[in-house]
């Protein structure tokens, strides 16, 4: 079925989104097919967000927990996210839609800083949704985006974070939609974007997949990742889905533990729903309202997640656990004291998983750290 | 389906189920019932409400605050269907999580005509669609400004007791005018089917139902009238008045 992954994703919005999200389709189905489209895609890639990103032997880490561990170094992406890959595309999507006004929802702010840096390179006019929650602890980035030119408005309904802020860019997107593109941050929302979101990051994965071939002569044990909405793991995991041997390992935020309900694990402790266009895993109480979700990460605080996850996670070709915010920030220590690497808190729950498996293990890292180190003294 | 006098505009006045609580919403619900309404839609909460501005946002939230979940709804609906048609407006995931088959036999138990489903385009609602036309009830869609050509046809040809137009991009909430070209619209989809076309999204004054009669057969009003009713007001002196403006 168009724009399914089994039996999730689809596009449940408002009428007036349909035939716009038929146009986004077409248009990217044309923009991939481009050859010019492609080269300015590469060109950018390599000279404004600087990728390839290495892979890195993480010597000292790997002695620590007594495997080999990799890691694909997204933290050094242009904004420091990988979030600016899909950022990137969309962008230049857009200005050839012919719109100039740019909308994005954030949580940690790494995808509305991506954007807006996006939208000062090409002048183009931004609109940030953030959530009042997300916008005090994650200030520094609320900081950079307007230093880019973007205007973030405060979302105050709901638990005022990243759900509220997607609702909210969405019913702008509603009103907009002739001037607008809305670019999501994540490999969520209606169909096609779960699929250009992807096809966007996985050059996470064939750099990763390549890099780890010429580097070791083999493929990995474990590939993990972060899950929020899921598009670092599923730029990533995409590049290996064929290697049967290759186990995909996807890390929701755990908070307070799945136990205390403060968390944010969709695919771990969460049912099939209706969410922001998309059928998925969601936290939904009997009733089918959407649950309040805990994360110390801004980024992975969401109660849905992307439907081809739900989709890996019922076909078992992925697996996905969960890690608390405690052992979040303890991973993101020893790391940063290990290697001298300090990364986000999203894919510090990644780290903490990697550092129980045996063998050989590729974690991407996802992001740095330097827009937490206010949250770390709340730790 | 609907109650429709001869040439003359219906109103349909909105209430959020639940809004303030249980027994006010159900007070509201009987005042509105009494008027000689075309239909009451009654709204079922939901968390997060992507085509609704502030109003009904806020009188969602209200309502699930106060414990509204579908069973109340439906209880609402029985109350007052035996004097008025009842239609439920439904984000979809309440009703998937209730379960389609069993809600569709609770609203028919209830009294209700049918449902509006403001996130479920024809090509999702299969299932949905399915079950509630097993027990005899409508799925409405809804036909939007930026609706191409094909799919003004594919809704018209799916919905059942209605069509459902919104009259402008974006999401509810009373405006101070209706956008230009809201007649044209509404003729061309007039055009694609037998069924009554209702107006709805941003009509809340007497001269909007002016600019809609002749056009659309009815006019839903909801910001406007959940409003009311968040302020404490008899939500019947409104609909009331608009109703006096359509003879």
């Amino acid at each position: 079925m168009k724009g399914r992954f089994g039996i999730y994703g689809g596009q449940y919005v408002p009428e007036t989104l349909m035939s716009p999200l038929a146009e986004l389709e077409e248009a990217w189905r044309a923009a991939r097919g481009d050859p010019a489209f492609a080269a300015e895609m590469e060109r950018l890639r390599a000279t404004f967000i600087g990728r390839p990103t290495p892979l890195y032997f993480a010597e000292r880490l790997s002695e620590h927990f007594g495997n080999r561990l990799h890691l694909k170094r997204e933290d050094l992406c242009h904004t420091g996210a990988h979030k600016v890959n899909n950022a990137l595309g969309q962008a230049l999507l857009a200005i050839r839609m012919g719109k100039r006004r740019i909308i994005a929802e954030t949580g940690a702010g790494q995808h509305g800083v991506a954007t807006a840096t996006l939208c000062a390179r090409f002048g183009l006019d931004c609109t940030v949704y953030m959530g009042r929650e997300d916008m005090r602890r994650q200030a520094v980035n609320v900081q950079r985006m307007r230093l880019l030119g973007a205007e973030v408005r405060e979302v105050t309904a709901g638990t005022m974070t990243l759900k509220d802020a997607t609702s909210e860019a969405i019913r702008d997107w509603v009103t907009n939609v002739r001037t607008t593109h809305y670019i999501i941050g994540s490999a969520v929302g209606p169909h096609p974007y779960p699929e250009m979101v992807r096809d966007l990051q996985r050059v996470i994965g064939d750099e990763a997949r390549a890099q780890y071939q010429a580097a070791e002569n083999r493929l990995p044990d474990f590939v993990v990742a972060c899950v929020g909405g899921g598009s670092n793991a599923i730029g990533i995991f995409t590049a290996f889905t064929g290697d049967e041997d290759v186990r995909l390992l996807g890390v929701e935020a755990g908070g307070s533990g799945i136990a205390s309900g403060h968390h944010a694990a969709s695919l771990v402790a969460g049912r099939p729903g209706v969410l922001h266009g998309a059928l998925s895993y969601l936290l939904q109480d009997a009733d089918g309202q959407v649950l309040p979700t805990h994360s110390i990460s801004a980024g992975l605080d969401y109660p849905g997640v992307g439907p081809e996850h739900s989709f890996l996670r019922d076909s078992e070709r992925a697996e996905y656990r969960a890690a608390e915010d405690a052992d979040a920030v303890a991973a993101l220590r020893l790391c940063t004291r290990l290697e001298g690497i300090l990364p986000a808190l999203e894919p510090s729950h990644a780290l903490h998983v990697a550092g129980q498996l045996e063998g050989r293990v590729l974690v991407c890292l996802s992001g740095r750290g330097d827009k937490d180190l206010d949250n770390l003294d709340d730790a | 389906m609907l109650r429709l006098e001869n040439g003359r505009l219906g109103v349909i006045p909105y209430l959020m189920a639940g809004h303030p609580d249980r027994d006010r919403s159900l007070g509201a619900a009987r005042s509105l019932a009494a008027l000689p309404v075309a239909a009451l839609e009654l709204g079922i909460p939901f968390s997060d409400p992507l085509a609704d501005g502030p109003v009904i946002q806020r009188a969602g939230q209200a309502a699930l605050e106060a414990g509204t979940n579908v069973t109340a709804c439906l209880e609402l609906a029985a109350a007052v269907s035996g004097q008025v048609p009842v239609f439920f407006m439904s984000y979809v995931n309440p009703i998937l999580s209730y379960g389609p088959e069993r809600f569709a036999s609770d609203a028919a138990a209830a009294g209700a005509r049918g449902v509006i489903l403001p996130d479920l385009p024809p090509e999702e609602a299969d299932s949905v669609a399915g079950s509630l036309q097993a027990r005899g009830l409508a799925t409405v869609f809804l036909v939007a400004p930026t609706s191409a050509e094909e799919r003004i046809r594919l809704i018209c040809a799916s919905s059942a007791g209605f069509v459902y137009c919104v009259t402008l991009t974006g999401i509810t909430g009373a405006r101070a005018e209706l956008p230009a070209g809201v007649g044209e619209m509404l003729d061309k989809v007039k055009a694609c089917t037998t069924l009554p076309v209702v107006a709805g999204f941003g009509i809340s004054r007497p001269e909007h139902l002016a600019a809609l009669a002749g056009h659309a057969d009815a006019a839903a009003v909801g910001s406007a009238v959940v409003n009311e009713v968040a302020e404490g007001r008899d939500p019947a002196r409104l609909v009331g008045e608009l109703l006096t403006a359509c003879r």
